[in-house]
């Protein structure tokens, strides 16, 4: 296993404040995939998920047509979330440099570098092996109420929304 | 990237931890939730919430907001990535047991355990198809020894109860490590505050949180603590965790929730559909019982460490099993595990044998003779009349339950009160 990433809680709050659309490459049309998962709930705080994913190119996913790739979403996408290993992360990250996204999210357990670097160098943000999903509800007041333990110690009320 | 951001203390997070102002009235401390089950948005939220696939609150035998507050907060305390509480520790650990075995599976425990936990293991779990095998803790290597294709975990107490006994973590979590198995430590007696096991290995933590952490007799409670450490599927051992579980309509808990994975099962499957859930009210009492726990343990340590050393001394004292005294053979492992103090339950031996324990513990006037630890009032009890009456004479021996042996969790009172009481008592021994 490599070393944990350390991003502060600001600079993830900034990065899911800053985003409205998201192409997720590897949704699952599978209700009991984690992709689903964070598809579904990142829709129901308000964000446009488009799923990409060639093996169900053509179908409807969670209320939204699913692209063969990154390059055929015919949007603006701010975000584009790798539900992929880390080796397909480092092409999926230059279709993302490519196509004008400003943040490359790759999800937990995926770690890609060079990628990154490269996606850094291009002026996106980036983060690596972490969760949309988890990171917005710990960070919004939501985690905390299954047990995990969010790190958020504050004496200010949450105020609702983003 | 960024550096990583600096933690908050102990003492500041066992007060604030978990316990945001109240998002819709403000209210400081944390409401008392006292509801079975909440109202669902639409029937959208309903099925998401069902489906594990959003975070919110169905029915408080799975989840309760007063009660979850007390999880963040303990696994915060150790340093965990998150925590499930239940309605004791033997039902906290009947979670952890049940989130990692297969009828079949064998488990390794130290034999120095609370009698409750030896029950539990030696005569209820085999009926569910669960072995546990009970080993000498001073050596390590005597779990290792005893490990087979089937054992699934290593089970020891951090400071055990009633022994005195200071486990040596970080070899024990290594022969785990080893055979690729996670090391589940009991670390009630100690308390978060004295001793950290997630620092030395550890993977799983259970608490009685009914002692210490409550810490004012008033509450029964339990909770296990999950590191977010272990690599469930590296491992290879535990397919209920690291592939599709029937039990969830074929989810895969580490996958889907990575380090926090196990301790969404526990919740998910275990709990659901066991239902030792926490009352909210009991979660309320322990958050406002953990608010004080460094400044309580500090003065528990400080009179159970006077305490020995006036037992240490007096004529009807056999011996001192206390860690914190420098002739236990167990200090130098308590300097290192427990720095801040080796705790506040010990065990002496009072001469007279069985007879004149059960004398001693009636004649005591302040201390309470009662089955439990870590209250603010002092007590005492004779294990071998009471929590470990139904073990054998082996077994109680191997406990440090032998016949003469009397227990003490030393209190937040008055030291003075204190040590009249116990040598008015030992008096009556004679």
């Amino acid at each position: 296993m490599h070393e944990p990433l350390h991003y502060s809680d600001d600079e993830i709050r900034g990065v899911l404040r800053d985003v409205r659309v998201i192409a997720m490459v590897g949704a699952s049309p599978k209700w009991n995939r984690p992709s689903h998962f964070a598809m579904k709930y990142l829709q129901q705080k308000g964000f446009r998920v488009i799923p990409v994913n060639p093996a169900n190119a053509g179908e409807v996913v969670l209320g939204e047509k699913v692209f063969a790739r990154l390059a055929d979403v015919p949007v603006q996408v701010d975000m584009v979330d790798v539900f992929r290993n880390a080796e397909a992360a480092g092409p999926i990250t230059d279709e993302a440099i490519a196509m004008g996204a400003r943040v490359v999210w790759m999800q937990l357990g995926v770690v890609n570098e060079a990628a990154a670097e490269r996606a850094r160098r291009a002026g996106l943000r980036v983060v690596m092996d972490r969760c949309p999903k988890i990171e917005y509800g710990r960070l919004f007041g939501e985690l905390g109420w299954c047990g995990v333990n969010t790190g958020v110690i504050t004496s200010k009320r949450l105020r609702s929304g983003r | 990237m960024s550096e990583k951001q600096p933690d908050f203390g102990f003492a500041t997070r066992a007060i604030h931890a978990g316990a945001r102002p109240d998002a819709t009235t403000g209210a400081r401390n944390v409401p008392i939730y006292q509801t079975t089950s909440y109202v669902f948005e639409d029937a959208d939220q309903a099925a998401s919430l069902f489906n594990l696939s959003t975070f919110g609150f169905i029915y408080s035998r799975i989840t309760n907001p007063t009660v979850s507050a007390l999880e963040e907060r303990v696994a915060s305390l150790e340093g965990g990535r998150a925590a499930v509480a239940a309605a004791s520790g033997h039902a906290a650990q009947f979670l952890a047991f049940f989130t990692l075995l297969e009828p079949g599976d064998e488990f390794i425990a130290s034999r120095a355990l609370y009698g409750g936990s030896i029950t539990q293991f030696v005569h209820s779990f085999p009926r569910i198809g669960w072995k546990a095998t009970l080993v000498d803790p001073g050596d390590p290597e005597n779990f290792r020894r005893a490990i087979t294709a089937r054992t699934k975990a290593i089970f020891v107490e951090s400071l055990a109860n009633p022994g005195g006994v200071v486990v040596d973590l970080e070899a024990v979590a290594a022969v785990a490590h080893e055979a690729g198995i996670p090391l589940i430590v009991d670390n009630t007696l100690a308390s978060p505050y004295l001793c950290r096991p997630f620092e030395w290995g550890a993977d799983l933590i259970v608490h009685s949180t009914t002692k210490f952490l409550s810490g004012h007799g008033t509450s029964m409670g339990g909770v296990l603590v999950e590191s977010g450490r272990f690599d469930w599927a590296r491992s290879g051992k535990f397919p209920s965790l690291t592939q599709p579980e029937p039990a969830y309509h074929g989810l895969n808990f580490h996958e889907t929730f990575g380090d926090f994975g196990f301790t969404m099962k526990a919740r998910a499957v275990a709990l659901r559909d066991f239902g030792p859930a926490m009352a909210p009210l009991n979660a309320f009492l322990t958050l406002t019982g953990i608010e004080t726990l460094p400044l309580r343990m500090d003065r528990h340590v400080a009179n159970a460490l006077e305490v020995a050393r006036f037992l240490e001394v007096h004529p009807r004292v056999a011996w001192v099993s206390y860690a914190g005294l420098d002739s236990s053979p167990h200090r130098e492992r308590a300097r290192k595990y427990l720095p801040r103090g080796a705790g506040s339950v010990f065990t002496f031996g009072v001469k007279g044998g069985y007879q004149a324990g059960v004398r001693l513990v009636e004649a005591c006037q302040l201390f309470s003779h009662l089955a439990n630890v870590g209250d603010t009032r002092s007590l005492v009890i004779h294990p071998a009349s009471t929590t470990h009456r139904q073990l054998t004479d082996e077994q109680r021996a191997a406990a440090g339950a032998g016949p003469e042996v009397v227990r003490l969790s030393v209190g937040l009172e008055s030291l003075d009160d204190l040590l009249r009481d116990l040598d008015r008592a030992l008096a009556a021994t004679g």
